[in-house]
């Protein structure tokens, strides 16, 4: 399917609409009814999260820019029977394009890529990302061989796709989002994070 | 295999028990000419989940998501990919508590023929000790399965990571093509 806002090539993004990274991330909390794992990623990613409402199952990442789609990987090989969630920005994205190419590779069924597109690298001051005008990283992510990529139009297409994606992937999901700061910022006590995170997994009894 | 049996085995077959006797099933790699018949290895045996992965630090990722889920992973790379790791060690891996097992073959010693390689390898050691992340440099084949089966027992025990240096010594390296 082919339709004007998943049309191949730089500027596809351009034509979805723009919406704001809290209220898709409370919307996307809110349909977890299985324990899904959740990695937040570096910045706003995990301050939106966070502030959407804690989770044992949540992750939040403090540092370490670009890996939490590999930390969400590592998750669900090591518990092929939850669903993981990655919630990556675009600029930690292109950081590390390559891991779209290994989760491709290893094509695990029960991992979903949220990749949030401002096209600016938010918390750093502002400063332009590559997919603010050429780059198409839903694009890239199917030439990565994630064959299930798309860009959500709006809210509703957003809902819709992340249910499809809970069904089983690999799949990667892009929103366009405003320039919106994160609401709220995550507790920084990485140990406390991990531990809690384990115990929501069922690994630390 | 002499009568007694007391003939070596070959470096990445201890390396390879090691890991079974620890129970560590997952293993990721950035691949090296050296670490080949261990990777090899590794992919032959169905106990282990191997593959091979873009970066270094993309490996560390993918071994702490797999430790927080309860799977026990190492990471294989080779000097240079070492020198791409250290934010990946400074800010997850080790203020996160993640036993990651590190292998790393050195290059850049004993007979480098890449002067790339050889100024690589004079970082690797002086950032593991300002991290503080223990590191163990292996010569002899004798001492192999002590040093990975007490470290590793060390990593998970005390939730830390630690780094494998496999010296040429032990490998025989990578020769210089003349």
């Amino acid at each position: 399917m082919t339709t004007a806002h998943n049309a191949p090539g730089a500027g596809g993004a351009h034509n979805a609409k723009v919406m704001n990274r809290f209220v898709l991330t409370k919307r996307l909390v809110s349909k977890l009814k299985h324990e899904e794992a959740v990695i937040g990623g570096i910045g706003n990613s995990n301050f939106d999260l966070w502030s959407a409402g804690r989770r044992p199952q949540n992750f939040y990442m403090l540092g370490s820019m670009g890996l939490a789609i590999p930390i969400a990987l590592g998750v669900a090989i090591a518990q092929p029977k939850r669903h993981v969630v990655a919630l990556e920005g675009d600029g930690s994205l292109l950081m590390q394009l390559g891991c779209l190419s290994t989760v491709a590779q290893q094509a695990p069924k029960n991992l979903t890529i949220v990749v949030w597109d401002n096209g600016i690298y938010q918390i750093t001051g502002g400063q332009k990302t590559a997919s603010a005008a050429s780059a198409d990283l839903v694009a890239i992510a199917r030439g990565s061989g994630i064959a299930k990529s798309a860009w959500a139009a709006d809210e509703d297409e957003f809902d819709r796709l992340f249910e499809d994606a809970l069904q089983g992937g690999p799949s990667l999901i892009a929103a366009r989002i405003d320039d919106k700061p994160g609401v709220g910022a995550t507790d920084r006590d990485p140990v406390q994070i991990r531990e809690r995170f384990m115990h929501g997994l069922g690994v630390r009894k | 295999m002499t009568d007694s049996g007391t003939q070596a085995a070959a470096w990445h077959d201890t390396v390879l028990a090691s890991l079974k006797a620890n129970d560590v099933k997952l293993a990721v790699y950035v691949p090296d000419r050296v670490l080949t018949p261990l990777i090899a290895g590794l992919h032959a045996d169905s106990f282990f989940t191997c593959f091979a992965c873009t970066r270094e630090e993309e490996a560390l990722g993918i071994l702490s998501g797999a430790w927080m889920g309860g799977l026990r992973g190492a990471v294989l790379m080779q000097t240079s990919g070492f020198a791409t790791i250290p934010n990946a060690l400074a800010s997850l891996v080790v203020p996160s508590q993640i036993p990651a097992l590190i292998f790393v073959s050195e290059r850049g010693t004993l007979g480098e023929f890449n002067l790339g390689q050889a100024m690589v390898l004079k970082t690797m050691r002086p950032v593991l000790d300002a991290l503080a992340v223990d590191h163990h440099t292996i010569t002899r084949g004798e001492e192999l399965g002590f040093i990975l089966d007490r470290s590793i027992k060390q990593a998970v025990a005390i939730q830390a990571p630690v780094v494998f240096i496999l010296s040429p010594l032990l490998t025989g390296g990578k020769l210089f093509a003349a």
